[in-house]
């Protein structure tokens, strides 16, 4: 019944219900047309469900071993997992894309079914472009990565996935992930549609910054869990490699942090109008550009599926028109949007702007890095890669002041402001901080880990010190000052803890970089010392697993005598695949991660020798959970009743759009 | 304050962020650019023992060799481009997917004893050649890619129209030494 045909066809009928629904709201729009524009929301309904339909299929054939399907025979086997036969559908080049076109497919759904307090016109005009994005998207599906072709004689069993990808880590993270990038085609959206309609005001800021804040916490999620995933199953006791798949989800991610700073200028004073809908243009763009770009393996990356020019070809024909077309209207139309309101320099605008200038810099300096390589090799033949050295350099020195502006810059009042009453509300964080540094000076060793820490201190306690003098902490009673918490906007909250995160995570990375670590080669029974850790290795023995072989270590760690954890890391051999997987085991007190891995074995099997690698991470959870804090602070400042309910109005302007029936 | 002079203070915050981003890369750019070499690269003129590069080429099958220095595991291994070989030292370690007669790349900084190795680098598909070792062996003349899969690492230092027909002993010391002008599987 879910034959991939059918899937096929589905995929086909999404594709013509996508460019349908990107082109008759837009007539409708243009020409008033009330029934016109009322069949966006019904369009994008009906393409998510046939989206829905041909995902289903695609599911269907790789769970139940339809190996006559080209992309199941390839990815797939008989011994794989269930979750991982699931997983599987995303985990390559033609189905991720179907996963792509489906999240967009969601997204213009979502608009549909949770815009309706916005103006009729811009409502159809938001779903009209995503609409012709989708079917820009499945039409690349369908013509250059068709996931439900068949192959002929049909294989007995599939050719199995890297085993390096049978992992939960890395069977959610591309969702997540993607749901984070497509997310970001909201905020587009909607920066086109206000450029046609040519005009942004208060009410435009509030309808886009909840999709750009959910959009971002995703993508924050995404990329956690892609780092989380490298750390511990690389096995490298590395989380970030400066690749450049890695950095194509950082730069959408700095911009998009830029943009919901951004937007709330939009909203509160109607001033940054024509930057913010820039922002919200680059933020698609470099999502865009960094997923199909890394993808279609113009980029030299690990993460690249197989090469085909055709893909490449669409795929830079379809970046150049979503791009280039919308840079074109953005340079036609952002003339005609008139400037806002004053600020003064010292200002939570000044701050914002600021905190925009920073992360766009920090943007410019990860773009270079990851595309001067590219272009270097294409156009002076010359290979050479830029790595952690190059970027630590530039991107550190940026990131010093955005978090020393991040300490005060919510405390500063709008239009104008005096920097020094803040300062002085603010006392005893500079205070903490300066003692934090004191600490680690002796703790740590290296300038730019010690300062991030400092500064991580002051940016974590100043958040809490906000909150506190918000609720008026301390000076008046105790229930006076929850009454106060809870009549706080929510979206407070969401800032203090979304900017407690980043504190969080900078702690985490900064005490990163003073990990030990070491590498030995001994037979079992031998105790190796680390960081005041006694590792004991007493036993290797080989087991048997469901589609591999393994040989199992067992890692006794003590601390002053106590046991503390008993490790096993092991080494998979898959037997599909003559591949092998190196599996680290992990032991975290949420302070520090012993982290063990277990190499080779040397020697003769009547004495055989074991290569292992220890590690001593402290602070490791902290980079993840400050990641998951702030997409929690994200999400809470969601759930502020000013972002749901608000369905403000918009304010009567000269050239009337049709008004919200 | 006028429109002007918020102008003027936003352009000025601009030009110093991106200024300072701007100075930041070109410092970044002519100290920790890492450039990529091949083998025969390295036999030509070896860069500078204080500058990392990335070494790339195919591990000469046969020559892996693991010995242990207390008790530091450290593995040598010879690296060629079909031009030359060069021996690298590597200490931890090797990636899952390293194998004999497959590409690598080895991260780290030519000494005179060879190079050393602080990172090795298999890559996360088997059959996939890092773009810039495939490039390599194409100008190297060692591997057309429109005519198959690259020949074993064993047979290119002695891989000649000649030596191509006899039955292939895998390659010796590495001599550093350039081979007789290479020969295109093609025409074979």
């Amino acid at each position: 019944m879910l034959s991939p045909e059918l899937g096929h066809y589905a995929l086909a009928l999404a594709c013509i219900l996508a460019a349908a629904q990107g082109i008759l709201p837009l007539i409708g729009a243009q020409r008033r047309d009330r029934r016109v524009m009322m069949l966006a929301p019904g369009l994008a309904v009906g393409q998510l469900l046939a989206l829905l339909a041909s995902f289903l299929c695609l599911v269907n054939a790789a769970v139940t071993d339809d190996f006559s399907v080209q992309n199941i025979a390839a990815n797939s086997a008989v011994s794989k997992p269930l979750l991982y036969k699931i997983t599987g559908v995303w985990g390559n080049h033609e189905g991720s894309i179907l996963l792509w076109a489906l999240i967009l497919g969601i997204c213009g759904a979502a608009v549909a079914a949770f815009g309706r307090n916005l103006p009729s016109a811009l409502r159809a005009r938001v779903i009209a472009v995503l609409g012709a994005v989708a079917a820009g998207f499945e039409l690349f599906c369908l013509t250059t990565s068709d996931p439900f072709a068949r192959v002929w004689p049909a294989p007995m069993d599939g050719q199995g996935m890297n085993p390096l990808l049978q992992d939960p880590g890395l069977a959610f993270h591309p969702p997540i992930l993607y749901t984070g990038y497509v997310g970001f085609a909201v905020p587009f959206a909607f920066a086109i549609a206000a450029l046609m309609e040519g005009r942004v005001d208060a009410a435009w800021g509030r309808w886009v910054r909840p999709w750009a804040v959910a959009a971002w916490c995703f993508l924050t999620c995404g990329i956690a869990l892609g780092s989380w995933w490298s750390y511990y199953v690389l096995g490298w006791g590395g989380y970030w490699f400066w690749d450049p798949v890695e950095n194509a989800s950082l730069i959408p991610w700095l911009t998009g942090t830029a943009l919901i700073h951004s937007a709330i200028v939009v909203e509160k004073r109607e001033s940054l109008k024509i930057w913010t809908v820039l922002l919200a243009i680059a933020t698609f763009s470099f999502s865009l550009s960094g997923t199909f770009l890394v993808r279609s393996g113009i980029l030299n990356s690990v993460h690249a599926f197989a090469n085909d020019p055709a893909r490449g070809i669409f795929i830079l024909g379809l970046l150049a028109v979503v791009i280039g077309g919308s840079l074109a209207l953005f340079a036609y139309r952002a003339p005609t949007l008139t400037a806002g309101g004053l600020f003064a320099p010292v200002s939570r605008e000044g701050a914002l702007v600021l905190n925009n200038i920073l992360l766009c810099s920090l943007c410019a300096v990860v773009v270079t890095g990851t595309m001067y390589p590219p272009f270097m090799s294409l156009l002076f033949d010359r290979t050479i890669s830029v790595g952690k050295p190059f970027f630590d350099a530039t991107t550190i020195p940026l990131a010093i002041p955005l978090f020393i502006f991040m300490g005060f810059g919510p405390m500063l009042p709008w239009k104008r402001a005096q920097l020094w009453p803040v300062l002085q509300r603010l006392w005893i964080a500079a205070l903490l901080a300066g003692v934090a540094f004191a600490v680690f000076t002796f703790g740590m060793s290296g300038i730019p880990p010690i300062l991030c820490s400092a500064l991580a201190v002051w940016v974590i306690c100043s958040s809490v010190l906000d909150i506190a003098d918000r609720v008026r902490l301390f000076r008046m009673p105790l229930s006076g000052s929850l009454q106060r918490a809870r009549m706080l906007p929510r979206s407070i909250f969401g800032t203090a803890i979304a900017h407690a995160g980043v504190g969080i995570t900078i702690l985490g990375l900064a005490a990163m970089s003073q990990a030990q670590h070491k590498i030995v080669e001994v037979p079992v029974g031998t105790t190796e010392h680390l960081a005041g850790y006694d590792w004991t290795l007493t036993d290797v023995k080989q087991e048997p697993g469901p589609n591999y072989t393994a040989l199992v270590a067992t890692l006794e760690v003590r601390h002053n005598g106590k046991i503390v954890t008993i490790m096993h890391p092991s080494k998979r051999s898959f037997n599909s695949q003559n591949q092998t997987t190196t599996e680290v085991s992990i032991h975290t007190n949420l302070l520090a991660d012993l982290y063990g891995v277990l190499g080779d074995k040397h020697g003769t099997d009547a004495a055989p020798t074991y290569v292992l690698r220890l590690h001593y991470n402290p602070l490791a959870p902290w980079m993840w959970l400050g990641a998951l804090i702030m997409a929690i602070g994200g999400a809470l400042s969601l759930s502020d009743r000013r972002m749901r309910v608000g369905a403000p109005r918009r304010a009567k302007s000269s050239s009337d759009t049709v008004t919200t029936a | 304050m006028t429109r002007k002079t918020r102008r003027l203070w936003l352009v000025l915050a601009c030009v110093a962020c991106l200024g300072a981003a701007a100075a930041l890369m070109l410092k970044a750019f002519s100290s920790d650019i890492v450039f990529f070499v091949t083998p025969s690269q390295v036999a030509a003129s070896a860069p500078p023992p204080d500058r990392t590069v990335r070494l790339g080429g195919m591990v000469v099958a046969g020559s892996v060799k693991r010995e242990k220095q207390g008790e530091t595991p450290i593995a040598r291994f010879d690296v060629t481009d079909g031009q030359a070989a060069v021996t690298v030292r590597y200490e931890g370690i090797l990636p899952d997917l390293f194998r004999e007669g497959q590409s690598v790349v080895a991260v780290g900084t030519m000494h005179k004893d060879g190079f050393v190795a602080s990172e090795v680098l298999a890559k996360h598909d088997e059959t996939y050649m890092p773009k810039e070792v495939a490039e390599a062996l194409k100008k190297s003349g060692k591997w057309d890619p429109r005519f198959g899969p690259p020949p074993s690492a064993a047979s290119w230092n002695s891989m000649t129209v000649q030596d191509a027909k006899k039955d292939l002993a895998p390659a010796g010391a590495p001599s550093g030494a350039p081979t007789a002008p290479p020969t295109s599987p093609a025409s074979n």
